[in-house]
């Protein structure tokens, strides 16, 4: 199994990102600079992680959005490889128009920084086979936009086709719905503010985020099989 | 030539900047503001050859998120 961490300038959770990557997953795992213009056919998994890509400047995710790396990803994600973006990644994928919708501002101004718990709304998802629908588990954010805006006729559809794949149950940022992370509709991209990789054993304080790496893996081994 | 380009919040989409900002001047004693809304204000520089068409292919694109904000260009 061989997955790719994309680097932007600015990210600050690829290494965490590849940890877990390699450890629950056991992928041959590999960080691609997003000056990269192709990746590797044989990939099976791509992850774009959190941080501050270029300083979070003219808007989050604005400009990786427009790096020549996207292209590929947005490429292999049409062709059914499984891309996850969290926290900036997230806000990158909804640049790209991977994901519907937009992360704003927080509703309280303020950058929040915690562990949170979210519920689980959709478990057949293959980021969220290995959690059970309406389970509530607890993984960290760390974001000052992760506050979802899309207008209701976008959020009424995402909803009733099943794509919203977690919401906060707890006030965290203002979202829309309290969508903390919503699917393409392929169902092979999934956006989302919390950090499931700094969650991945006890030392960390909980293992929650653990479980949507060993759905990911699973799933990717039937699809080989 | 230069172009400026205002890209602002579209109507209906909540704006918690322009909210603390409103705030912030009714602490300093500002009475009469009823509401504030923050946007962004982007200077270009070009030569004759870059046109309106341009302009608003690079707005599109890149410097509005056409999911929640709009801009306008003013060229001279």
């Amino acid at each position: 199994m061989r997955a790719a961490v994309i680097q932007f300038p600015g990210s600050n959770c690829d290494r965490d990102m590849a940890v877990a990557l390699r450890d629950v997953m056991g992928a041959d795992t590999s960080l691609v600079w997003h000056r990269e213009s192709e990746l590797s056919d044989g990939l099976d998994f791509i992850a774009i992680p959190g941080g501050f890509s270029y300083g979070d400047y003219l808007r989050s995710g604005a400009m990786a959005a427009r790096s020549p790396v996207m292209q590929a990803v947005i490429a292999a994600a049409g062709r059914g490889v499984p891309v996850l973006g969290v926290c900036n990644g997230f806000q990158i994928l909804t640049e790209a128009g991977l994901l519907p919708g937009a992360l704003m501002r927080n509703a309280g101004i303020r950058f929040v920084c915690r562990k949170v718990r979210l519920k689980v709304e959709n478990s057949q998802s293959i980021f969220t086979s290995h959690y059970d629908a309406d389970e509530e588990i607890t993984i960290p954010v760390a974001h000052h936009d992760g506050n979802f805006f899309a207008d209701e006729a976008t959020l009424d559809r995402i909803e009733g086709e099943g794509r919203v794949a977690f919401r906060y149950a707890e006030p965290v940022n203002g979202s829309a719905r309290d969508i903390a992370g919503i699917l393409n509709d392929a169902g092979n991209v999934l956006g989302m503010m919390p950090h499931p990789e700094r969650m991945i054993e006890a030392m960390q304080g909980g293992s929650d985020g653990r479980r949507l790496f060993q759905g990911v893996m699973e799933g990717l081994i039937r699809e080989i099989a | 030539m230069k172009s400026r380009i205002f890209v602002t919040l579209k109507n209906g989409v909540l704006d918690p900047q322009g909210k603390a900002i409103h705030h912030a001047l009714e602490g300093l004693g500002f009475a009469g503001v009823s509401d504030v809304r923050a946007g962004r204000l982007i200077e270009i520089e070009h030569d004759e050859n870059v046109s309106k068409a341009d302009l608003e292919e690079m707005s599109r694109k890149l410097l509005a998120n056409m999911v929640i904000e709009n801009f306008e260009i003013e060229s001279n």
